[in-house]
């Protein structure tokens, strides 16, 4: 902490950058610490550029400090901007906001207190990509971490939200834990008092914040057990059980049918038996997945698909089974696609009841409906019954005609109420025809051709195989978003044949998987190909 | 109303003789305009200075006690005619709006105010929104005050300055007969400080007064010959005029001349950034005692030749830190030595940035070459700041990197729940049939449209333009249509006229959209004509539909719920490809998503706290059918609409989800059965006290829907551990 005694009229102010979105809370925060800072015989300043970057945008709170010297009457000269290399103390509401901190330079290794939240809010970027848009968050967290001098961290979002406040009290609260600026705890808890909006809840947030921050900056590194609340990286979550510790994993590894119910624990032995360690947590998954789809026949026959892919695997693997791993993961997703039924079949159950309430945050004494926003079509009609008449539906002109002007708008179903939910219910119960419909020859069809391809370049181009495998993660979606990915699924695949001899081929089909998860209509992927 | 109120704020108004105001910096320019006498004030609302009208006009009280008339004029362009009113009456006016966009549409005003010149004071508060932060072009406004001859103030950044200047200004405006420009830089405007405030004044001269003693005196009106005496009326009497005021009162500063054998000239905004950078150079102390000369223009036009002469003669060299281009200061001061003949050499853009914002960064820079060169034994080379010290033995403390692609930009955007969002789900939805089509854009909160996810609009030519944009684009050959967007604002401001009248006059087929959100939404939620909250001071409810009938526009189509998607769609669809010839207006009318909330949520909460019943709507999406493809984002970019670590352990790609700051608006669910998405949206509709028949429901609900459930469990048992 700076002492006040230790200022000389050629010190430069006390500076401080908060960088939030708007909405946030950065004023509130910004003119608390003004109204201590005078309470407390300093002169104080604030200025920002909210502009239209109230809506949402990322915005830069400013202030500067300075006490009063004794003898000196004149204030002292303020500046309006920050200077890079010349921020004391910065401030982040969120963890990318933390890195444009470190961008532009006002993050120094010899002077900078950096407090940030951990949550991330997620950039329009992030969000419209059609797979996995997310950045790093350990690049941003080693970044940040490694351009402080200190460096205070935690989910402060969280904070907010479980103290029913605001992230602006909760940021306000490590600020003062992290001992930064020259008042003390109570001259802090004062000035949100004579804030007079929220108080209670502010001052609970403030609390919480000011022990993780503490705690931040206590010589035995603590600290540690407050970064666990990031969002794990991408690549980690990418990993499938990402709630697993490695013991929980291990544990599966070694027992398997401990991980399942009695109805799986002959599958689960041939999961032990048959299978490489590798893929255990991913085939115990699987199976699990295939039962609760259809039945455990299903499951059963979600290994045997398997089989040859595991053989190829142990031939021609380099060790890491990530061919066999990725094939276990998509051939699961693949086998339990989203048909009218699995959809009825998940809305319909208690755990979902519960997880929406939940979400909602409903109180005991108040009651909850769900309606659900559903537009089926003639093609998911036609799916659903067996191959024949799926297809006579198709082709009968006044039936889709019929179909789709009934189903135009949508339809919207209130799943809490008796016919909505007896209506669900019915066609959940359709699961014994599935093993007939349309839909399912289809992709039992399209599927074994997949891997059929997969194991055909397993032995030449092992790389080569594990691409075939990935493009699996291009087929997604429902109506024209499953369609299109189809469409660039086939389009990689025909590449996938004409340039299998060609070096670099496993590169090329990579580059054109990203190309088809660029955007919606194929597009990038197309521009590519031409 | 606008969205912040400032009533509490507005009581520092009455801080009386020799007490402290503490505040922000608009309302300390409220303040100076009370304690000036000043008798009727307009504007026109628009970062950075809607406050200063929103704190006005939360300020009735007061005003009316001192008899100052406010207007929310209806355009810059109104604002500046209104201050015809001091040209004849010893009546002091202000207006403010943002600049340079506001003095671009106030100029055929200005340019005839300046002319005839003024006899009580007439002050033009422009908020220059000029750098970091700014939402307009980076042009500047002290091309507007040469070219009409207003004087322009750019004060230092503290209030007692800014507060001086105003009253300065109305001095300097009745001194010369000439309108006066003050600068208010972007953070200026919402700079926290204090000063010692005077007692507020009631215009000697009344508005009354000058309505029952009507002047009138032809030499002041422009019309030849009387223009052409005003030409030389500005050089032989005002221009001396305001340069003896200028000088007599010191407007401008020199501080500590006669340290050193070279100089700074700055604007007066500029002075504390300045000062910051000789701190970090180690040349100033935090007070601003410093042994480097300084010349501080206060008033930046006219540039006083006298002054420039005395600082410069007895110098080497003066650096000029003069921010923006084109830099007519350094060319004005140029002309000065040159025509005095003297030899100081004058460095500016040389060695500080050409073009952008002049940051401490760039200063520092800017006069750290200046110092090598006139005065390198004050350069202190082991102890320079940061940002000028290269990396080598000592290591500069900011080299830590951030890889770029981690860092995305964070651009403003549509709020949650925001009612125009749909309109551009609804023509995405509509152009995958008609295929693409040119779109003008316009000036507002629609204009994010240009931004992903959208990736609407194609040019934006000014506030209330987008259809007038759009209007060369029309040719009877061509079987594709334009679209053009507009605001509720810039349809008022302009667009009626500009676009929609000459859309009809012209014979156009465009499609014209007007976004009618009920306020002047992007500028902080100000009244407008058509706005349909009471208000007791203003006249609003007048309907955009009858104004765009009433110009002659015959198809005209009022959307009232904006959310309806396929409706919206369905309409574009029909003004695109319709048979019917001429310009197609369509109103799409919902409010504005922040006022609303503002407005509706304390209603509810009390609602809810009398025992009624309320139900309150949110969205949600279930995460096991979500399969992480995003399409829905992709038509809507709702901030609440985001992505979400998968639950599911098998799957890779990160779920859909809404987060609690969900406003239950019904875009989601609409978006996902308009393009057929995905089955996984479902709406949470939460009752709040029950009432017996819901409590019936339910109780009947729990049985059947229990007892389902309980097979469905039952059929489940044994797959899982």
């Amino acid at each position: 902490m700076p002492k006040v005694e230790e200022f000389t009229k050629n010190s430069r102010p006390i500076t401080m950058a908060i960088l939030a979105m708007g909405g946030e809370g950065g004023g509130v925060l910004a003119d608390w610490a003004v109204d201590m800072a005078e309470h407390c015989g300093f002169f104080a300043q604030t200025t920002s550029v909210p502009g239209v970057a109230q809506r949402t945008g990322t915005t830069v709170y400013y202030l500067e400090f300075f006490p009063k010297l004794a003898g000196e009457m004149k204030e002292p000269v303020f500046s309006t901007m920050a200077a890079p290399g010349e921020v004391d103390i910065v401030v982040a509401s969120e963890l990318m906001e933390s890195g444009r901190a470190v961008q532009r330079g006002f993050i120094s290794k010899n002077k900078t207190t950096l407090i940030t939240s951990t949550h991330r809010v997620y950039s329009m970027t992030e969000k419209i990509a059609l797979g996995d848009g997310r950045v790093d968050s350990d690049v941003l967290m080693d970044s940040s971490r490694n351009a402080a001098k200190l460096f205070i961290s935690g989910d402060f979002a969280k904070v907010a939200e479980t103290t029913k406040s605001l992230i602006s009290a909760a940021l306000y609260g490590a600020l003062a834990g992290s001992g930064a600026l020259p008042f003390d705890k109570k001259d802090f808890i004062a000035s949100i008092e004579r804030g007079g909006v929220g108080v209670a809840s502010s001052i609970k947030a403030f609390e919480s914040s000011f022990e993780i921050a503490t705690q931040c900056i206590s010589p035995t590194p603590k600290s540690v057990s407050v970064d666990i609340s990031i969002g794990r990286k991408p690549k980690e979550a990418s990993t499938g059980a990402q709630q697993l510790t490695p013991e929980e994993e291990l544990e599966i590894i070694n027992n398997p049918n401990g991980a399942v119910g009695a109805r799986l624990q002959g599958l689960a032995g041939r999961i032990k038996s048959e299978f490489p360690e590798p893929v255990t947590v991913m085939l115990v998954n699987g199976i699990k997945r295939c039962a609760d789809y259809q039945d455990v026949a299903y499951a059963n026959q979600y290994l045997n698909r398997l089989l040859t892919v595991r053989d190829a695997e142990a031939k021609f693997g380099d060790g890491t089974s990530r061919v066999l791993l990725e094939v276990a993961r998509y051939t699961a997703l693949w086998m339990t696609y989203e048909d009218t039924i699995r959809v009825a079949d998940l809305k319909i159950r208690r755990t979902r009841f519960n997880r929406v309430g939940d979400e909602a945050q409903v109180q005991n004494d108040q009651i909850l409906q769900i309606r659900e926003f559903l537009h089926p079509r003639s093609e998911e009609f036609a799916d659903t019954l067996p191959t024949a008449a799926g297809r006579w539906l198709l082709r009968t002109k006044p039936v889709t005609n019929t179909i789709e002007k009934l189903t135009k708008n949508g339809i919207i179903l209130q799943t809490t109420s008796i016919h909505g939910y007896i209506m669900l219910y019915f066609i959940a119960r359709l699961k014994p025809i599935r093993r007939r419909s349309l839909r399912f020859n289809l992709e039992q069809e399209r599927m074994d051709q997949w891997i059929a391809s997969i194991n055909q370049e397993i032995e030449s181009n092992y790389d080569l195989a594990y691409e075939i495998a990935e493009c699996a993660n291009l087929i997604k979606g429902y109506g024209d978003t499953h369609a299109n990915g189809w469409r660039n699924f086939l389009l990689v695949m025909e590449q996938v044949q004409s340039l299998r001899n060609e070096s670099g081929v496993a590169g090329r089909i990579s580059e054109l998987r990203k190309a088809a998860l660029a955007d919606e209509d194929g597009t990038k992927l197309r521009a590519i190909l031409a | 109303m606008a969205e912040r109120s400032f009533a509490a704020e507005v009581k520092k108004l009455r801080v009386g003789d020799g007490e402290e105001f503490l505040g922000e910096g608009i309302l300390a320019v409220t303040k100076a305009l009370l304690q000036s006498g000043v008798a009727y004030v307009g504007g026109y609302q628009g970062a950075p200075i809607s406050h200063l009208m929103d704190v006005l006009g939360d300020a009735k009280e007061i005003l009316d006690e001192l008899g100052v008339h406010f207007e929310n004029s209806a355009s810059e362009a109104t604002a500046a005619a209104s201050l015809a009113a001091s040209v004849h009456y010893p009546l002091r006016g202000a207006i403010t709006f943002k600049s340079t966009v506001g003095t671009n549409v106030a100029s055929d005003a200005l340019a005839n105010l300046s002319s005839g010149g003024v006899t009580g004071g007439a002050l033009i508060i422009v908020g220059e929104d000029y750098g970091e932060g700014s939402s307009i072009m980076q042009e500047r406004s002290h091309a507007f005050a040469m070219k009409s001859q207003i004087w322009l103030l750019d004060p230092r950044p503290n209030l007692t300055a800014i507060v001086d200047a105003v009253e300065d200004g109305f001095q300097l405006s009745e001194a010369s007969n000439s309108p006066v420009m003050l600068q208010l830089r972007l953070r200026s405007c919402h700079l926290h400080g204090r000063f010692i405030a005077k007692d507020n004044v009631r215009s000697p001269f009344t508005l009354k007064e000058a309505m029952e003693n009507p002047r009138r005196d032809t030499s002041r009106i422009v019309l030849p010959p009387a223009s052409f005496l005003h030409e030389q009326e500005k050089l032989t009497k005002r221009w001396p005029a305001a340069v003896k005021f200028i000088k007599e009162n010191k407007l401008n500063e020199v501080f500590f001349d006669g340290t050193q054998d070279f100089g700074i000239v700055m604007q007066g905004g500029l002075y504390n950034t300045v000062i910051r950078a000789l701190q970090l150079l180690g040349l100033s102390d935090v007070y601003g005692n410093t042994n480097i000369p300084l010349y501080i223009l206060n008033v930046t036009y006219p540039i006083i030749d006298d002054e420039v002469i005395e600082f410069a003669k007895s110098k080497k060299a003066i650096l000029l830190v003069e921010e923006g281009q084109p830099d007519y200061i350094e060319q004005n001061i140029h002309a000065v030595l040159r025509r005095g003949d003297i030899p100081t050499k004058l460095h500016g853009k040389d060695f500080l940035l050409p073009a952008g914002e002049y940051t401490p960064a760039a200063v520092v820079k800017g006069i750290l070459e200046f110092l090598k060169k006139y005065g390198p034994t004050l350069i202190d080379n082991e102890n320079l700041p940061d940002l000028v010290r290269p990396d080598g033995e000592k290591p500069n403390s900011i080299s830590a990197v951030i890889p770029a692609e981690v860092v995305h930009g964070r651009p403003p955007s549509f709020c949650t729940g925001c009612p125009e969002r749909p309109i551009f789900t609804a023509l995405k939805l509509a152009e995958r049939e008609t295929g693409s089509h040119h779109i003008s854009a316009d000036i507002g909160c629609h204009l994010f449209s240009i931004l992903p996810p959208f990736n609407i609009g194609a040019t934006t030519m000014g506030y209330g333009l987008g259809a007038a944009g759009a209007s060369a684009l029309s040719d009877p050959a061509s079987d594709k249509r334009t679209i053009s967007f507009m605001g509720d604002g810039g349809f008022w401001h302009n667009g009626l006229t500009s676009g929609v009248g000459n859309a009809v006059f012209n014979e156009s087929d465009g499609v014209m959209i007007v976004v009618d959100n009920a306020y002047s939404a992007a500028t902080g939620g100000q009244d407008l004509l058509s706005s349909t909250a009471e208000n007791t001071n203003r006249s609003t409810k007048h309907p955009i539909e009858n104004a765009v009938r009433g110009i002659g526009v015959k198809w005209v189509k009022t959307v009232q719920n904006t959310y309806r998607v396929s409706e919206m769609r369905d309409l574009m669809k029909e003004a695109l490809t319709g048979k019917t010839r001429g310009p197609k207006v369509i109103i799409a009318q919902s409010e504005c998503t922040l006022n609303k909330q503002r407005r509706v949520r304390p209603e509810i909460a009390a609602r809810i706290k009398a025992g009624k019943r309320v139900v309150k709507e949110r969205f949600g999406i279930d995460p096991d059918t979500c399969t992480g493809d995003h399409s829905c984002i992709r038509i809507n970019g709702c901030p609440s609409l985001t992505i979400a670590p998968n639950p599911d352990a098998m799957r890779k790609d990160p779920v859909a989800t809404i987060l609690h700051s969900c406003v239950g608006c019904g875009l989601c669910g609409e978006a996902a059965q308009a393009a057929v998405l995905c089955p996984s949206f479902y709406r949470s509709e939460i009752i709040s006290n029950p009432n017996m028949w819901d409590k019936a429901k339910l109780g009947i609900r729990n049985i059947m829907i229990g007892f389902l459930q309980n097979g469905i469990e039952r059929r489940l048992k044994g797959i899982d551990a």
